[in-house]
């Protein structure tokens, strides 16, 4: 259990969120054009990082709004939160 | 050889206080080469461990683990055992391991403590009891026992459940499989690890891989806090971490690690004498032989390695376990904790050869691993030696994600995820 510092409500409790996994994804410009291959690497394989890991969230209980945040899957320390296409603020 | 263990070991250790117990297992130091590096050192690297060995005459291997054997989701679980899955080829993989379990105590020569009490899956709605109905139906063509109980069989079976239509989610009916149980979990991995030992498999602990040595698309060992070990083969078996090992092999991985938790009371005396699973209000709760109740949690969504959950889950489980027996409302409960579960998008596990030559990987085992502990050594073993793997776990390949011939086991995972 932690406190994540929504960007648009203030801080809250982390029972409030529903993680939306890793951040960061490009969905396809041309799905048309895709391999078997190159669809796999978008649907199903994730960095499932150990450390630090840049991961979208949403506010379900709250603002319902999305957004961005980066943190460290290994203690669960929130290092950033930021709005949906910034840049993130680490790196 | 080692002593046997029987009742006449037991009588004479008597006589010296039990001080002079010969050691399951040894605590070598790594060698400078194997044939087969096993990395994990939980039931299933253990098992795959004991099978290399017995099933495919291989003497060269090790099995290297971070912390200590069984020490990590191996000592966390539930101790569920069961294989009332849907799909043929998840009801072959789980139906096999059911079927080592029956005989593993006396093959290891020593007692898992395997208990075939019966698993029972609840119905809350009407989808429940026509999924239920459905996955019945498979497990009989599969040859798997398993029978729908209706709202007085099931309360027939276990009284304790408040089956009364008046409960928020009450209850429309069960399965039960009778052949399903529990056993002891750590028993488990040091039997496996005392049967391994004795044919001369080194298990190496308190050994972390720091990284895996290729040369092009070949293996040429690890690199360990207890230095560099060579080896052609590599198994992982490495549960929550299995994409941290991938991403030093450069591999990528369709996995998420996530914390799930799990629960026991202070022990009492015999209330529960069989296993109840519902997935709709997600609790799980059978009685250890110690008396405590153990339950289970769900995950949590977010990506964690801390070891550690959410305290609204337990909530959520706890208020669903009173909620079905209002007789617990005053148990006190006396320790909590988390494992990381590395979760597969089809809620299967994957047993399978890799892209890099000599490195395979079984992963993906989720919320349910324990169950399989025997049947995922066996076929591991049977994948690493003839490097092709066996019908039973042709289906759990890494290329079913981009082939999309998925495993969709999500119904009958039993935890939610």
């Amino acid at each position: 259990m932690f406190l994540i510092n929504c960007p648009f409500c203030g801080e809250r409790e982390q029972s409030e969120f529903k993680a939306g996994g890793e951040a960061h994804i490009v969905r396809p410009k041309q799905p048309t054009e895709l391999s078997d291959d190159q669809w796999a690497e978008y649907l199903f394989m994730r960095k499932n990082i150990k450390g630090i890991q840049f991961e979208r969230w949403n506010h379900i209980h709250g603002c319902r709004k999305w957004f961005n945040m980066v943190r460290d899957t290994s203690n669960d320390e929130i290092k950033a939160v930021y709005k949906m296409g910034e840049k993130p603020p680490v790196k | 050889m080692k002593n046997k263990y029987s009742i006449f070991s037991l009588i004479k250790n008597a006589f010296s206080y039990h001080e002079n117990w010969e050691k399951a297992w040894k605590d070598p130091e790594p060698k400078k080469e194997y044939d087969v590096i096993i990395i994990g050192g939980g039931g299933h690297g253990l098992a795959t461990a004991y099978y290399l060995a017995k099933k495919h005459n291989m003497r060269k291997i090790a099995v290297v683990e971070k912390g200590w054997i069984g020490g990590g989701n191996t000592g966390r679980n539930t101790t569920i055992i069961r294989s009332n899955y849907l799909w043929d080829a998840s009801a072959g993989l789980y139906d096999h391991a059911l079927k080592i379990w029956e005989g593993l105590s006396q093959e290891l020569n020593y007692n898992v403590m395997f208990s075939q009490r019966g698993v029972m899956n609840l119905a809350h709605n009407l989808q429940d009891v026509r999924d239920l109905k459905r996955r019945t139906h498979a497990n009989r063509l599969n040859g798997i026992d398993a029978v729908y109980l209706n709202t007085e069989e099931v309360k027939k079976f276990c009284p304790i459940i408040n089956t009364s239509p008046d409960i928020r989610y009450p209850v429309l009916g069960g399965t039960l499989q009778k052949r399903a149980g529990t056993a002891r979990h750590d028993a488990v991995a040091w039997g496996y690890a005392r049967g391994a030992d004795e044919m001369g498999v080194d298990i190496i602990q308190n050994c972390e891989v720091k990284g895996i040595k290729r040369n092009g698309d070949a293996i040429e060992g690890i690199e360990t806090t207890k230095g560099f070990i060579k080896t052609n083969k590599i198994g992982v078996v490495a549960a929550g971490h299995s994409s941290v090992i991938a991403n030093m092999a450069g591999l990528r991985l369709p996995l998420e690690s996530k914390p799930l938790q799990a629960l026991v009371s202070e022990p009492v005396k015999p209330i529960i004498d069989t296993v109840v699973m519902s997935n709709a209000v997600h609790a799980y709760v059978s009685q250890s032989d110690k008396g405590e109740l153990v339950i289970g949690a769900g995950t949590d969504d977010y990506v964690s390695y801390s070891q550690k959950g959410s305290h609204d889950i337990v909530e959520g489980t706890l208020n669903a376990i009173l909620e079905l027996y209002p007789i617990f409302s005053r148990m006190r409960m006396l320790r909590q904790w988390g494992g990381i579960v590395d979760i597969c998008p089809d809620a299967s596990p994957i047993i399978s050869k890799t892209s890099i030559k000599g490195l395979y990987f079984n992963c993906g085992w989720g919320t349910g691993g324990f169950k399989a502990t025997p049947g995922s050594g066996d076929l591991f073993a049977h994948t690493i030696a003839n490097d092709e793997p066996h019908k039973l776990n042709a289906a759990f390949n890494l290329n079913r994600f981009v082939s999309g011939d998925l495993v969709d086991e999500h119904g009958a995972a039993a935890v939610a995820h």
